[in-house]
């Protein structure tokens, strides 16, 4: 076989045994997780540590992100003669696409690669070992908390990020112009119904669980020392970054097709 | 379980194998350890030998063979039953494996919290004071693991070990990196809870001087089965130069 092919070869192979490895990972997560004792203090102090420690990154970049979107998308809108339609426009782009995708990137880069790394140097300096030869089940202790406390906070990110993106856009709309925070807000609800809301919070539901479990993934099979903890905390970024396009692609075809029906 | 009582053998291991992808680590390996007996497991780095005892502890899967550890074979055990087990049999790591996001106070109560059916906050901590005072760091109860030298750390992980009063201790390189004075002294420390504790143990090693002071019993390692097996004067008395060499 030529050099080329047994490289590609290689590769493919690697990523199959990847893949398995992670939905064998999966299925430990959920065996495990739903089994009597339940973590609930490590899964409050994941909450704080993922949840709360992460508002002012997402508060920040939500708050620019409207901003910048509404500056960006005004002149184009005065040019057509529709700046009545600018508050309805930007809440719905924040709502249904940017403000999830955006801010669950930011959650990959600061959560994932946080339990990645966290979890690689436990891995590497038998921190995990130890905790399984003395009686706790480092699945239900480290995975699950850390996963389930993901899948629920960054529902609640993407919703504080989306509001702070309307004040941002807000604060655009009057830096140029002039409207009443009243009719800017009521114009930038009218537009909003169910079928905005609820699939993208759906969808954020899925971001959490893969930035959680690919997290954990990475940081769980770490090997090779220092240099592994530094390549699972990338990789688990990169990773739960393409992870969160995908999630994102399905979410999008799937709500087209039920509005189809 | 009959079997363990009537021979008062704590662990007792028949044709254990276990391979990492081609290359085979453990070949067909049997070996026991009596209640009470200190048995030191020695051979070059990379034999097998944190694998043998990891095998033992139920970290690694082996690939054929029965490991008996207190009459269960734990290889067929359920984890629910091998959490049971978990709990008897100590493990001191290599490193010392504390947890560096908690305090040393926190590292022995992360353990007794979960294993000890205390439910008087004011006895476990009173445990936790006697063991660290067993071990002779009750000063370093509200140190961080980053502010530990490598003894302390050992010993702390001792501590560890020892709050959930195992009945087994087993020892991966419990000298490793530190220097000959500290040696001896988590040597004389492992000896000290292996009476005070009446704990049987498996200590790997390539540290001649705790071998000495703290085994009764070698078994070699080499090219992944037993290849010597006796107390420390009968292997140095050996006539194998390779044994030997290994006891100088």
């Amino acid at each position: 076989m030529p050099e080329n092919n047994k490289s590609i070869y290689k590769s493919i192979k690697e990523f199959l045994f990847e893949i398995g490895d992670l939905s064998k990972f999966i299925r430990v997560f959920f065996r495990e997780t739903f089994r009597k004792p339940f973590e609930f203090n490590e899964f409050f102090n994941q909450s704080y540590e993922i949840g709360y420690r992460s508002l002012g990154l997402v508060g920040i970049t939500g708050f620019i992100l409207g901003l910048v979107l509404t500056q960006q998308t005004r002149p184009v809108l005065v040019d057509f003669g529709a700046l009545a339609w600018l508050p309805g426009m930007i809440s719905l782009s924040i709502v249904r696409e940017l403000g999830p995708v955006i801010t669950a990137l930011i959650c990959a880069g600061k959560i994932s690669s946080r339990i990645g790394a966290e979890l690689g140097s436990m891995q590497v300096t038998e921190q995990i070992d130890a905790m399984e030869v003395s009686g706790t089940n480092p699945t239900k202790y480290l995975v699950s908390t850390r996963v389930l406390a993901a899948t629920i906070m960054v529902p609640l990110l993407v919703i504080y990020s989306d509001a702070l993106a309307l004040v941002g856009s807000y604060i655009a709309a009057n830096i140029d112009g002039d409207i009443s925070i009243h009719l800017f807000f009521s114009e930038a609800f009218a537009v909003l119904d169910f079928n905005d809301i609820i699939p993208a919070i759906i969808k954020t539901l899925f971001f959490g669980f893969g930035i959680g479990i690919i997290g954990c993934y990475k940081g769980y099979r770490t090997q090779k020392g220092t240099k592994g903890v530094g390549l699972a905390a990338n990789s688990a970024v990169v990773i739960s970054s393409i992870a969160i396009f995908i999630i994102d692609l399905i979410a999008v075809q799937l709500q087209q097709i039920i509005n189809i029906f | 379980m009959t079997e363990y009582i009537e021979n008062n053998n704590v662990i007792e291991i028949k044709l254990l194998s276990k391979s990492f992808g081609k290359k085979e680590i453990l070949k067909n390996i049997s070996l026991s350890l009596k209640k009470g007996e200190t048995l030191s497991v020695l051979g070059k780095s990379g034999v097998g030998k944190t694998v043998l005892i990891k095998c033992i502890a139920g970290l690694i899967q082996a690939d054929s063979g029965t490991i008996n550890v207190l009459g269960k074979n734990i290889i067929t055990l359920k984890s629910k039953e091998l959490l049971a087990i978990r709990q008897k049999v100590g493990f001191l790591f290599q490193g010392g494996a504390l947890y560096d996001s908690m305090s040393v106070r926190e590292n022995l109560l992360f353990p007794a919290n979960r294993n000890l059916n205390l439910t008087n906050k004011l006895k476990i901590q009173e445990q936790i004071e006697e063991t660290l005072e067993n071990v002779g760091l009750i000063d370093a109860i509200d140190k961080m693991p980053s502010e530990l030298s490598g003894g302390m750390k050992k010993r702390i992980a001792l501590a560890r070990t020892l709050i959930l009063k195992p009945e087994i201790i087993l020892f991966d390189e419990p000298t490793m990196g530190l220097d000959p004075i500290t040696s001896k002294e988590i040597s004389n420390l492992i000896l000290k809870t292996q009476k005070t504790y009446n704990t049987s143990s498996i200590i790997i090693t390539h540290d001649i001087n705790c071998v000495q002071l703290t085994s009764n019993r070698i078994n070699i390692l080499k090219d992944g089965i037993i290849y010597a097996n006796g107390t420390y004067n009968e292997l140095k008395n050996s006539k194998d130069e390779w044994i030997k060499s290994f006891l100088k």
